[in-house]
């Protein structure tokens, strides 16, 4: 490991997932984006059976960069994205966070999570794991890339993944 | 109320004052939901997957059609197949994998059973024990009763005695080939695997429904497409030619009925009309996009080139089959009960696409389409709220699909298209084999 992750605890990730995770399920969408590098950022979500896919080449359900993703938030945020309008419930459970290396200048941390969804007396199960490139910075981190990577077989009976997971 | 057996009354078709409706009942009954089973899911061309998915000897999938489980499967003889993924011996899947490649046999881990490639029965664990009157070559995996490639596409049909497939799909064949026209097309890796909480057929009516894509999607229109400073990207087209003895006023805007429940919202023409991905893969893949065209152009010239570049809209092939043209979109969805389907969509592009312009076309096709994109969210959000509203049925008993009869189209887009597609599902569910005619 390189000194830049020697100075970086699985604490100081923690505490940054954990606040990303607060900020998912206040739906303080604003806030969420500006914890992305605002230049190379990036969220996917590759489909239930191609998970280790490229973008480039394979159809993903979420593939943002930061123009895309900027505009994700401004829709969820205005009231006409009627699949969050009325606001789904969420809560982002994460857990088993690892450090798991250096690619560049950024930090390569794995997490399990669990997001539960309620909307209208459903309660779907998000499962999967997290893949994050994180740029530590000021004692805290910018994410460069958030991948959720879903254990699930299909999105059903979730249809959809219209909240950020 | 009427009873499962007698489907007479759940359409109400009145050509002459320019009325149509759709009782309710059809979206929440379990012995209509039965019996379309039956009449329509059995004795229709279903699709079942691109030969794309499973390219080479001893490559496969596995999914379900019309809640068969099936294996779709490359033969180590060159052949592909559509096998039903059953063990003849007492039943369970013989494959139990969602994809592979490689493989040399199915083996039934239940008492050992194997099949190759092709189906056959290779081998059975002690064999001895059967009978001289047990015939082991008559036990290979059954395949689906019928099976048609059609450049690829797989359909299959469970009804042996069934049309040919050419004579089934009536003018939609044609369609059909020119969306296939635009390369040596493949399902892109990854499939969108979701579900919605809804009958499935109203995700018919929604995947060819122009009236609510201002409102339902308004933040893809008003958000996203300024945001990359696009506009809608295509014209409405001109009339374009009659087809299933039409009236003039069906295809003012564009919507033909192609015969037995078929129908496009747009007859491909080469009225020059641009692909609605036009502005979008411009703007990020030029240079490609115009080298593409370019090949386009030398294979098909130049009227046809753009008549397969922009594409038919969106059309339906009877019952669940929806190609949405404008991103390559291949979908089709199979209810499990009244109120719950579950659905695959697909990526269908040329194979010679270069790199960036792939890339350009996967992102205009994720803006709008599928669970996580820009706009299939919200129909989800709003078929599964139709279906809750439909708890009302008793008390509020019809639909009304009646826009633009009489040729009314002032206010814009119609709803021709899924009176279409009604006809000919009402023309199954009360015992004909087709409408006779399913334009206004």
């Amino acid at each position: 490991m390189t000194t830049a992750t020697a100075k970086v605890t699985r604490e100081q990730v923690e505490d940054f997932l954990y606040a990303e995770a607060d900020l998912l399920d206040n739906w303080q969408l604003n806030e969420w984006i500006a914890l992305f590098d605002q230049e190379r950022g990036s969220y996917f979500i590759p489909t239930t059976d191609a998970p280790d896919a490229d973008p480039n080449k394979a159809l993903f359900l979420i593939a943002d960069d930061m123009p895309k993703l900027r505009s994700r938030v401004s829709q969820l945020l205005s009231g006409v994205a009627w699949a969050e309008n009325p606001k789904s419930h969420t809560r982002h459970l994460v857990n088993n966070v690892r450090i798991a290396g250096m690619e560049d200048d950024a930090l390569l941390v794995k997490a399990n999570f669990v997001v539960f969804r309620m909307r209208f007396q459903n309660i779907d199960p998000y499962i999967g794991k997290y893949h994050y490139k994180l740029l530590p910075e000021n004692g805290t981190f910018k994410i460069l890339e958030r991948r959720v990577v879903l254990d699930l077989e299909a999105l059903r009976p979730h249809g959809k993944v219209s909240f950020i997971v | 109320m009427r009873d499962g057996s007698n489907t007479a009354g759940l359409i109400i078709d009145d050509r002459e004052d320019g009325i149509f409706r759709v009782h309710r009942s059809v979206f929440v009954d379990r012995d209509i939901f039965e019996l379309e089973r039956t009449r329509i899911f059995d004795h229709c061309w279903l699709f079942a997957g691109h030969a794309s998915e499973f390219p080479k000897p001893g490559d496969f999938v596995t999914r379900s059609v019309a809640g068969r489980p099936m294996i779709l499967v490359h033969g180590e003889d060159g052949k592909i197949r559509a096998l039903m993924n059953t063990c003849r011996h007492r039943g369970n899947l013989v494959c139990r994998e969602h994809k592979g490649s490689g493989a040399e046999v199915f083996r039934c881990f239940y008492h050992g059973w194997i099949y190759n490639t092709r189906g056959e029965l290779k081998g059975i664990p002690g064999e001895e024990a059967y009978s001289d009157a047990f015939d082991r070559d008559a036990l290979g995996l059954e395949p689906a009763p019928r099976m048609h490639n059609y450049r690829g596409c797989i359909f299959v049909s469970f009804d042996a005695e069934i049309e040919s497939f050419e004579s089934y799909m009536g003018d939609a064949l044609a369609v059909l080939g020119n969306t296939l026209d635009l390369g040596e097309m493949e399902f892109v890796d990854g499939q969108f695997k979701y579900s919605m909480r809804a009958n499935w057929k109203l995700l018919v009516e929604n995947s060819m429904d122009g009236y609510h894509a201002a409102y339902t999607h308004e933040r893809f229109f008003s958000q996203w497409m300024p945001s990359e400073g696009l506009g809608l990207g295509y014209q409405p087209p001109p009339v374009p030619p009659r087809r299933d003895g039409a009236a003039a006023s069906d295809t003012r805007r564009g919507t033909v009925p192609l015969g037995n429940g078929h129908v496009t919202t747009n007859y491909p023409t080469s009225d020059g009309r641009a692909a609605v991905s036009d502005g979008y893969l411009t703007k990020h893949a030029k240079e490609d996009l115009e080298q593409f065209r370019q090949g386009l152009v030398k294979r098909h010239g130049p009227d046809k080139a753009r008549m397969v570049e922009g594409g038919a809209g969106n059309y339906l092939i009877f019952p669940n089959l929806m190609i949405i043209d404008g991103w390559r979109v291949f979908r089709t969805f199979y209810p499990s009960s009244p109120d719950y389907m579950e659905i695959n969509g697909w990526a269908c592009l040329p194979k010679e696409d270069a790199p960036a312009l792939r890339k350009a076309r996967l992102e205009w096709y994720l803006a709008f389409q599928g669970p996580g994109g820009f706009a299939t969210p919200d129909d989800v959000e709003g078929l599964e709220g139709c279906q809750m509203g439909f708890a009302t049925h008793k008390e509020v008993e019809w639909s009304d699909i009646s826009r633009g009869m009489k040729g009314n189209l002032a206010g814009g887009p119609g709803e021709l298209q899924m009176r279409v597609f009604w006809r000919e599902w009402n023309a199954r569910m009360t015992g004909s084999q087709h409408a006779d005619y399913t334009g206004d």
